[in-house]
């Protein structure tokens, strides 16, 4: 029997539900707490910097510490414009999505900084392995705005053929690997492209992404315990961005610092400010220097903040205060790159605001270049051929019989 | 021609393919250093390196997704689940990521994973080392599904499997590794002096889809495959009834030539397999037939199949086809 009681189980909540005033901890950690790492460092050596949170833009605006890769401001402005980009076409496509032009959508809003900083860190050869809230790293790899715009309306020119939902990009020629559904299954899968490279002694590193969410999936494990045994050339990131759909991280890992769980794998395990343009970078590069030097993988907490919903068909205001972002001790990533270079004299609020206009004209012309090869409701849609074609490298006889069926119920 | 078991032909598979292509990887629970609980990869890591022939650790999903991300960048993976049985963990990576690479990413990325798995019953292996799971496979488009019988169809099709493009899910039924089974636990013969045991050590290829008649009559279609190729030929030669037996061999794409050529001419069908009666791969077969052969059906096709339960342990022979009961679904398409 049970007893009258059935509030025994320790069930977590989320710190903040709508109408709360959001809770966030006071940030005390600053650019100057955490020293630069050996390249060889131990596993050991990394604890503090699992435990603390690397920065290199500080509340003044100004690069400091060990960690500041001291790019050039030409270098930064790139990397602001591609932030900036990315967060005008988002807005753009939430509107295609809400005026029915999308079946669907998904914004990187409030983690801009992440694949950007990140992909702009590493060797144009090296593998990406992304989930759906990177899309922004093809921007740093030259993809064409037209093409991925054509991919989300799934038209005529999609390069996945109206097959998969929007955002599920694949773009080979960057080495940005096809995005699945399913949580986390690249993260695992990442390993074993890494060994590839190193089998074929290649310098390739593989990066690889992971929510809070699905680090609770299996392959989360797979890949820290694969990559850890066999040392394997790849940069494992696990973007804490708090909120797996309605799902607060609390409910992802009892402990809720998530760098840390690198440690037991023996993976030299960092956090890291996931809003800071510069500290993203810095701590990617030298992740890299060490895959690259054959010293192994390296586990990063990327620490920000879902400042959007999870994607067109989420409303958070049903599970979260609805300006939690604005309290966010992280700031928001494009902000305070802009306010670091305005501090630095590299930049202006006037150029900043042509930047905006030049962009918003360039998502408005690529977004009318790609609805010329179709939009949504009226198509042209890739030919419907492409249900059958590359299931497998040839068709078998099969699906050639119901290939002929589906043709003659579409052709007549 | 070299007399071998079904474990020295997959082995010879194996080795065949490590020489002659650099970006064939082998790895798997047990089978590096001590070369696997079946042997079939004894001596293949001392001969090859250990780079190209290694433990993983015990974590099928990660062994599949590892498989996954080498395949997508330029090898040839082919990796052993140690037993059919242990393969779920590795399930979604398999469904939805394996199968579906090429298509959902518009071909820019396949994945020519071979999966090996010893799966069946017959070795006292109860409900956890004695499935033959090969239908939550065959439901699953992008995946090729080979179940091989003998030591010389083993290898030619485990090569043609590894040279595919396509990931393939390869069952080996453990229990022929040694022998063949004609559904008599006490009658334990080996491969020695078997016709099908008579494998070249050299490189040759049995084409994926093509079905083997391994014996020809012409009264009934007995469709096996698997240990059930072995046991079904028993129940024909107890029934004295002339049968074709087709050893299946490739279940996706399985060879519709074969069947309704047979059919065509005997009118009459068996349907063998270990696994459960309910949604196995002897439903779609049956559906098929009967699609494509109607009016040349003289009977019902008769399924002889595994009970729709959990596979017993020391009660197995009551639970797998037998040739009694193989041999009384023959006389019942005879009857009509």
């Amino acid at each position: 029997m049970v007893s009258k009681n059935t509030e025994t189980l320790n069930i977590p909540d989320a710190p903040h539900r709508p109408g709360d005033r959001p809770k966030f901890k006071k940030w005390h950690w600053s650019p100057e707490d955490l020293n630069m790492l050996e390249i060889d460092c131990s596993v050991d050596d990394t604890q503090e910097h699992a435990l603390g949170l690397v920065r290199v833009l500080n509340d003044n605006n100004e690069a400091k510490g060990e960690w500041n890769p001291n790019l050039n401001s030409e270098e930064l402005i790139i990397g602001l414009e591609h932030m900036l980009r990315l967060r005008i076409f988002d807005e753009r496509m939430m509107k295609m999505q809400r005026t029915g032009k999308l079946s669907f959508y998904m914004r990187s809003y409030g983690e801009e900084a992440i694949a950007i900083a990140q992909t702009m860190a590493l060797e144009t050869q090296d593998w990406l392995f992304p989930t759906y809230r990177q899309p922004g790293a093809q921007f740093v790899r030259g993809r064409d705005m037209v093409s991925m715009i054509c991919h989300c309306i799934g038209n005529e020119e999609d390069n996945v053929k109206g097959r998969q939902m929007p955002v599920h990009y694949t773009y080979r020629e960057g080495r940005y690997i096809s995005v699945s559904s399913p949580v986390g299954t690249q993260f695992s899968q990442a390993i074993g492209v890494a060994m590839a490279s190193e089998y074929k002694e290649l310098d390739e590193v593989t990066i690889t992404w992971i929510g809070d969410g699905a680090s609770a999936e299996g392959d989360y494990h797979y890949a820290l315990n694969f990559a850890s045994i066999f040392k394997a050339p790849v940069i494992l990131n696990i973007v804490n961005n708090q909120w797996a759909i309605s799902t607060h991280s609390n409910f992802a890992s009892g402990n809720q610092n998530f760098a840390i769980r690198g440690l037991p794998y023996g993976i030299p395990s960092i956090r890291v400010d996931g809003n800071d343009f510069l500290a993203l970078y810095s701590v990617t590069k030298w992740a890299r220097e060490r895959a690259s030097k054959k010293l192994g993988p390296t586990h990063i907490e990327v620490l920000t903040y879902r400042a959007g919903a999870h994607s067109s068909s989420d409303d958070p205001s049903r599970y979260r205060p609805q300006d939690a972002s604005d309290f966010w001790p992280g700031g928001d990533p494009i902000e305070r790159l802009k306010l670091h270079l305005i501090h630095e004299n590299k930049w202006s609020e006037e150029e900043h605001e042509n930047l905006e206009k030049k962009l918003n004209s360039e998502v408005m012309s690529a977004y009318k270049e790609a609805v010329k090869f179709g939009d949504l409701a009226n198509g042209p849609y890739p030919s419907s051929d492409a249900i059958f074609t590359e299931v497998y490298e040839t068709p078998p006889w099969h699906l050639l019989e119901q290939w002929d069926e589906m043709k003659r119920w579409r052709d007549e | 021609m070299v007399n071998m078991n079904m474990v020295q032909s997959v082995n010879s598979a194996l080795d065949n393919m490590l020489e002659r292509d650099k970006e064939i990887i082998i790895f798997g629970e047990d089978i590096g250093y001590f070369g696997g609980v079946f042997r079939t990869c004894d001596g293949l890591q001392e001969k090859h390196g250990k780079h190209r022939v290694f433990d993983s650790p015990l974590s099928e999903g990660g062994i599949a997704a590892t498989a996954f991300g080498m395949g997508i960048n330029g090898l040839r993976p082919v990796v052993e689940i140690q037993f059919a049985d242990y393969i779920f963990p590795a399930y979604d990576q398999i469904v939805n990521e394996m199968a579906k690479v090429r298509h959902r990413s518009g071909g820019e990325f396949w994945c020519p994973v071979t999966i090996r798995t010893p799966a069946g019953g017959g070795i006292r292996g109860g409900h956890h080392h004695s499935q033959s799971p090969e239908a939550q496979f065959t439901h699953t488009p992008g995946l090729k599904v080979v179940y091989c019988s003998t030591p010389f169809n083993s290898k030619g099709l485990l090569i043609s499997a590894i040279e595919d493009n396509d990931p393939v899910i390869f069952f080996e039924p453990k229990r022929c590794y040694r022998g063949p089974f004609y559904g008599d636990p006490h009658n334990v013969p080996t491969w020695k002096e078997h016709p099908e045991a008579e494998v070249p050590e050299s490189y040759y290829k049995i084409p994926l889809g093509e079905a083997r008649l391994a014996m020809e009559g012409d009264k009934c279609t007995v469709i096996a495959w698997g240990t059930m190729v072995h046991v079904a030929e028993q129940a024909i030669r107890n029934s004295g009834i002339s049968c074709d037996l087709i050893d299946l061999q490739t279940l996706i794409p399985w060879d519709k030539d074969a069947i309704i050529r047979s059919i065509e001419k005997t009118g009459r069908c068996v349907i063998v397999h270990e696994a459960p009666k309910t949604s196995g791969f002897g439903a779609e077969m049956v559906a098929s037939i009967q699609e494509r052969c109607f009016y040349h059906l003289e009977s019902r096709i008769e399924r002889v199949t595994g009970w729709d339960t959990p596979f017993p342990h020391t009660t197995e022979w009551d639970y797998m086809p037998s040739p009694a009961r193989i041999e009384e679904a023959i006389r019942k398409t005879q009857e009509e």
